[in-house]
């Protein structure tokens, strides 16, 4: 890269604490992919070796009521405080929230009393009166996929398998979709700003994927709060995941990778919709197309289990994918708990198809 | 196939890698008026089939432009030919001559045989 990139590509990255963390977790992402949060901190902790605190305290930031008009942001900036009061509790100034929701409403709420100083205050107020808490701002805030990127080359030490089909030697095809909320609001706390969003790119070229650009790469995914909390209006929500998928499906993707919540949950679920409503399916099988975080991709490269990731919970089933990796794994353990108990498995769609015989 | 209460909405982006914009050449050619209209709407305001039906001239036209030619021919049908949007469009378009031609250019396009 020239001196002149160089200086302009400097223009768009951001600060990413190297340890000390305040784990912030997601109020969704927990049910959805139960398997991210957990793969994230043993990544930290066991791999990186870093400290990051995982605190039982912690609530919502309030980012879904928010969006959706039931909550002011006087009382988010004031339920956000309460969050850094914890944070400061533990004597830690790196805050890591793990949605980009979040992560979106906390880069506001900085920005926010940046800019409006009294508004600070008056949270510092609304905070002291209800709860007796005081609160220091992080000096640093990074989305959990800011680490792994940070760190991609130290994991690539560690990783067993690649982003290669093994069979072929060929380099897998990836769609990265990064959420609106990470870089689109506040584009100087995204590495790689608005424009260039270089977060999920970056760990696949590096770990030896392509990254796929098709023409609607930077369109949302469709999770926009208002239109899926009214069953009515889902039809917008699925439509935009429409989109995306019919523009991507010409450069066969072998799977998508993403950094936030809402876009791993609609663009994995709503292919079932789209399949049993229309009876479309955007790869060559009907099976879909894989939609991973951030975390399980990690996780897998590292040689993690398939179903302690959490795998087995996705809409689109990804053996087609583990195949390709060459990562091996037991079907009878699919839906088996850490119990060593049968958890059930879900219903066999009728147009979809999947692995497990339901 | 399932149904949950809402339907998976059409995007209304114009495609223009498929669209077909050289026929409204071809319309210009035969109609050179129709290159002064600003799609005002007067022809549509004072269209008496309009009155009775949904048929939007202004809208027919805009469509054609873009090389959106779907149920177009069929909107077409509903005029009856009278000319009054000729006698109030402001640009002075040959608004008539443009529905007349723009169902020829149509057929020639197989998008639907005119009878007669």
């Amino acid at each position: 890269m020239d001196n002149k990139k160089k200086y302009f590509w400097n223009e768009y990255q951001k600060e990413i604490a190297d340890d000390n963390y305040y784990y912030e977790r997601s109020c969704i992402r927990q049910s959805f992919f139960p398997g991210s949060e957990t793969a994230f901190l043993k990544i930290l902790r066991d791999e990186l070796g870093k400290t990051i605190i995982d605190d039982q305290n912690q609530h919502t930031c309030t980012g879904i009521g928010y969006h959706s008009d039931v909550v002011q942001f006087d009382t988010t900036m004031t339920i956000c405080a309460r969050l850094f009061s914890l944070m400061t509790d533990k004597e830690l100034k790196n805050f890591v929230p793990s949605c980009v929701t979040s992560f979106g409403i906390f880069t506001e709420v900085f920005e926010t009393w940046q800019e409006f100083p009294e508004e600070l205050e008056k949270a510092r107020n609304f905070l002291r009166k209800a709860t007796g808490r005081e609160f220091n701002i992080p000096e640093n805030i990074s989305h959990p996929s800011d680490i792994i990127y940070k760190y991609r080359k130290e994991l690539k030490q560690k990783m067993k398998y690649q982003l290669v089909n093994h069979k072929t030697g060929k380099p897998l095809r990836v769609v990265e979709h990064i959420g609106c909320h990470y870089g689109k609001i506040f584009t100087k706390h995204a590495v790689g700003g608005a424009e260039f969003p270089q977060v999920l790119a970056g760990m696949i070229e590096e770990w030896g994927g392509e990254v796929i650009d098709y023409p609607e790469r930077r369109h949302c995914c469709g999770f926009g709060f208002r239109q899926y909390l009214v069953m009515a209006n889902r039809g917008y929500s699925v439509a935009n995941t429409k989109k995306k998928f019919e523009s991507m499906e010409p450069y066969k993707p072998d799977f998508v990778l993403t950094n936030c919540p809402g876009c791993t949950m609609f663009m994995d679920r709503w292919q079932y919709t789209i399949a049993e409503m229309e009876g479309k399916t955007y790869d060559e099988n009907g099976m879909g197309i894989p939609v991973l975080t951030y975390e399980e991709l990690t996780g897998l490269l590292l040689g993690y289990n398939p179903w302690d990731l959490g795998l087995q919970v996705h809409q689109i089933q990804s053996e087609a994918l583990l195949d390709k990796l060459g990562i091996p794994y037991d079907p009878k353990d699919k839906f088996v708990g850490k119990s060593g108990k049968f958890i059930g498995q879900p219903e066999k769609p009728e147009i979809l198809k999947v692995d497990y015989d339901g | 196939m399932k149904h949950w209460g809402f339907k998976i909405s059409k995007p209304r982006v114009l495609d223009f890698d498929t669209a077909n914009l050289d026929a409204y050449n071809r319309l210009i050619e035969k109609v050179p008026s129709a290159h002064r209209c600003l799609m005002c709407g007067a022809c549509t305001a004072t269209c008496t089939a309009n009155l009775h039906t949904e048929f939007n001239f202004r809208n027919c036209h805009l469509m054609f432009r873009r090389g959106q030619f779907d149920g177009l021919a069929e909107e077409l049908d509903k005029c009856m030919l009278c000319g009054k949007c000729k006698l109030v469009c402001p640009r002075g378009v040959n608004t008539r001559a443009i529905i007349y031609n723009l169902r020829i250019v149509l057929s020639d396009l197989n998008y639907k045989k005119i009878e007669s």
